[in-house]
């Protein structure tokens, strides 16, 4: 009995201690929707990891214009029920949550609506809804980086300056090997008038998930000789993919890998048959940025490092965590310079979301360049930065390396299509479109 | 208890058909209607709604329907997230092809799923046991094949998951644009309360089945086939039924999952893992119970939330590794499940009336 109360006690004690720290100072909160166990723990692990570390960089750096960031996790397992819950969970604590980064599509959708009605913004990084695009009428609604058009078209370009010049894809051939679901689907219509636009002819093959056997896709791309596979995979299936193409004798370097298709996971597991695999990443691996130097020495020399195994610093999901803790608290810098540096509302961060310009100098400061592409968000642009680069598996030193430059997406032809699928939303759900335009930016919305 | 039973005599067959022949009961029963109508509504918070209260009811009719299949009429089945997919789909495209109204279009809907259900139960004739959760099993993948190949039920959207816009809740009266439609969509008081209402008709439904004609031939089925078949009851025609109610209820769960909690229609929410929950639901519920079914649905959906938000108040939040709180409380659940289970193999239902039994004769001791 005795020891019961002594525990009682010394656990109010420490809750005590705890708060009274807490209200010393003006904070901002940001709940943490992460994924730490469960089948997609290996994303979610790096991910919202990266995220902390860079928070952490910037608290023991005396935090965003002054006021420092607190947080508290919730665990979804990457399941729409969790994080729908969480959402509901943590919105309202600590003065009100400023934005929420689930890193789910299934969990950011379902938030879209709730996000509009509580003035919160639902922020998915590199992915997301990609008629969200349109911030007229997803106001709430924020993928900074790319959308999955961006990306194909991204690919496309890549290759075109592989052959020399987009001209050079007259009457080339290239086949998009994709995964059997929505998320596999999503690109083979932008494909096809990607391919339309600039004369070459697209075949989509399905691989049904998992995607563990790939031998009938292969022989049909035996018989098509593409010029170049583009691998729209995810899981297990890329791996497989690699090694099926190298029994097959198709030049693995002729395989391009999107975004899922673009860590270690994916190409450890195929062993020597993924050297010289290229893929399109949004940030490259590698500790080689000054601001993960930071994180190492000010962070884990601290000893308050997210990550338990440190090995995983640099790897493509933490490095994305770094980038969105990078974009997260611009948005919140650049909302300051407008309100002041205080604590803001949900909807004072939404205005610094809409306009978060990353320039190169800005970049360079934060010892991002290289990590971090050049972003300039707006009103109609709720993606803002179009760009991605290229980086090739060197399987003998097991690294990847960046063999190209930013490539900017085909943003003209993805408009229309992003157009076409916010329109419909917008009818569907009676929605008015704000006034926006590229010179105005409809400053006072919802303040 | 507080009320006794004994010298209690019915005068009609009337009153001794009651679903609840004791007038306290009635009372108990609706007092907490009451509160659940009335006082929830109007004090409960927007996370109780949405968060606790919805899913806990959607995931009892869930859990409902598969005891209806594997309590009631002992016919195991593993398909059930499978055909909550198709009650959800078949809402969203009634609504969207036939603009439906709401009430019609989950009624329809789990009409769908029945039909669906009896095509996998046709096995059921043959096989039992384990051989049958293979079959029900193909349900399941079925599911999840038909509506990834076949955009057409997603309304050809790209991204696979589709918003369920406004005008899709039309529920009575007209448009969207009536202040009724407003009032019971877009606030979760409204969401809840239909979800309640949907909920008690189907739980009485069930209750009145069970305790029927209907009821009787699915437990003379479950408790041996061949002797229910000398009885003269006709064991096909009994199993097709069950198995048609039960995805029936299913299908209406999943289409209450789709409108009234989610808000958005994903094939990949109804997988094999909520199958298997739905299942451990059952278990730790009780098999052929319908308390049963939402006591386990509410421990089985709210206990983890409840543990980490324990974790969290005790520690306070983000002191300690929310892997190691998670992973911790999955401990903490599986081990309540197991020695439950062993002390208790009815699980809650039993545990329930083992109490209502002390309680009967308290303070004496038997």
């Amino acid at each position: 009995m005795k020891t019961r109360v002594m525990v009682l006690a010394s656990a109010l004690v420490a809750m005590l201690g705890m708060s009274s720290i807490v209200s010393a100072e003006e904070t901002m909160y940001v709940p943490i929707p992460s994924y730490r166990v469960g089948p997609y723990a290996a994303g979610g692990t790096g991910y919202f990891g990266g995220i902390l570390d860079y928070y952490n960089l910037l608290n023991a750096r005396g935090g965003i214009g002054g006021v420092k960031l607190i947080w508290s996790e919730c665990e979804t397992e990457y399941s729409v029920e969790r994080g729908v819950e969480c959402y509901k969970r943590l919105k309202d604590r600590e003065g009100g949550a400023v934005f929420f980064d689930p890193l789910s599509v299934g969990i950011s959708t379902a938030l879209i609506e709730t996000g509009r009605a509580d003035k919160m913004p639902i922020i998915a990084v590199n992915h997301g809804k990609t008629a969200g695009q349109r911030g007229d009428i997803f106001p709430y609604y924020f993928m900074p980086g790319i959308n999955t058009y961006d990306e194909h078209s991204i690919m496309v370009h890549y290759i075109g300056g592989l052959e020399g010049g987009m001209e050079n894809l007259k009457g080339k051939k290239i086949a998009m090997l994709f995964h059997g679901s929505p998320y596999g689907r999503e690109a083979i219509a932008f494909m096809d008038s990607m391919c339309e636009k600039h004369g070459c002819s697209h075949e989509a093959i399905e691989v049904p998930h998992p995607g563990n056997e790939q031998q009938s896709q292969w022989l049909k791309i035996r018989k098509s000789k593409p010029d170049y596979v583009l691998l729209r995979g995810w899981g297990v299936m890329n791996p497989v993919a690699m090694q099926t193409a190298k029994r097959m004798g198709f030049p693995v370097s002729r395989l391009i890998g999107n975004i899922w298709s673009n860590s270690d996971e994916d190409v450890i597991p195929a062993g020597g048959a993924a050297n010289g695999y290229q893929a399109i990443t949004t940030h490259p691996a590698g500790t080689d940025f000054k601001v993960v130097q930071d994180i190492i020495a000010d962070v884990y020399g601290a000893g308050k490092g997210d990550l338990q195994d440190k090995s995983r610093l640099g790897s493509v999901y933490w490095n994305l965590g770094v980038l969105a803790g990078v974009v997260h608290t611009e948005a919140l810098r650049i909302a300051q310079e407008r309100f002041g540096n205080r604590a803001l509302s949900s909807s004072e961060t939404r205005w610094g979301f809409e306009n978060l310009v990353l320039t190169a100098e800005r970049i360079e400061e934060l010892g991002a360049t290289g990590l971090v592409p050049e972003l300039n968000l707006n009103c109609m642009d709720h993606v803002g930065g179009h760009l991605a680069k290229f980086q090739q598996w060197d399987a003998n030193a097991r690294q990847w390396n960046i063999v190209s430059d930013w490539i900017e997406g085909d943003v003209e032809l993805s408009q229309s299509i992003i157009d076409a699928g916010a329109e419909k939303y917008a009818a569907d759900n009676n929605i008015e479109p704000r006034p926006c335009s590229a010179d105005s930016n409809d400053d006072d919305f919802d303040l | 208890m507080y009320y006794r039973e004994a010298g209690r005599l019915v005068k009609s067959f009337a009153s001794d058909r009651r679903m609840l022949p004791l007038m306290e009961d009635r009372w108990i029963v609706i007092a907490f209607l009451a509160f659940m109508y009335i006082v929830v509504t109007a004090t409960a918070s927007d996370y109780l709604f949405s968060a606790i209260l919805i899913p806990m009811m959607v995931l009892g009719v869930a859990t409902l329907g598969l005891n209806i299949a594997t309590g009631y009429t002992g016919q195991l089945s593993l398909g059930t997230a499978g055909f909550m997919c198709f009650g959800a789909f078949a809402a969203f495209n009634l609504v969207l092809r036939l603009e439906m109204y709401l009430p019609f279009a989950f009624f329809f809907a789990g009409v769908i799923a029945g039909l669906v259900g009896i095509v996998f139960g046709l096995p059921a004739l043959r096989i039992k046991g384990f051989y049958l959760i293979v079959s029900t099993l193909a349900a399941q993948f079925f599911a999840e094949w038909v509506f990834n190949a076949y955009p057409w039920f997603l309304d050809n959207n790209s991204s696979g998951v589709v918003a369920l816009p406004p005008h899709h809740y039309k529920v009575f009266l007209g448009q969207e644009s009536t202040p009724f439609n407003a009032v019971f969509w877009h606030s979760y008081q409204g969401r809840y309360l239909i979800t309640l209402t949907i909920t008690l008709l189907l739980v009485l439904a069930c209750k009145n089945m069970v305790r029927s004609a209907t009821g009787r031939n699915w437990m003379a089925v479950r408790d041996m086939d061949i002797a229910a078949n000398v009885i003269g009851i006709s064991v096909a025609k009994t199993k097709l039924m069950a198995f048609f109610i039960s995805t029936f209820y299913c299908g209406v769960a999943g289409a209450m999952y789709a409108y009234c909690y989610i808000g958005n229609l994903d094939f990949m929410i109804f997988n094999l893992r909520r199958s298997f929950l739905i299942m451990f639901m059952v278990i730790v519920g009780g098999l052929g119970s319908i308390l049963g079914s939402f006591l386990g649905a509410i421990f089985v959906y709210g206990w983890p939330i409840l543990i980490t938000r324990m974790g969290d108040w005790i520690f306070g939040g983000g002191t300690l590794d929310t892997a190691f709180v998670e992973n911790n409380s999955k401990i903490v659940v599986g081990t309540i499940i197991i020695v439950l289970l062993i002390r208790e193999p009815g699980g809650f239902a039993a545990l329930w009336l083992t109490t209502k039994k002390k309680l009967r004769s308290w303070p004496f001791a038997n």
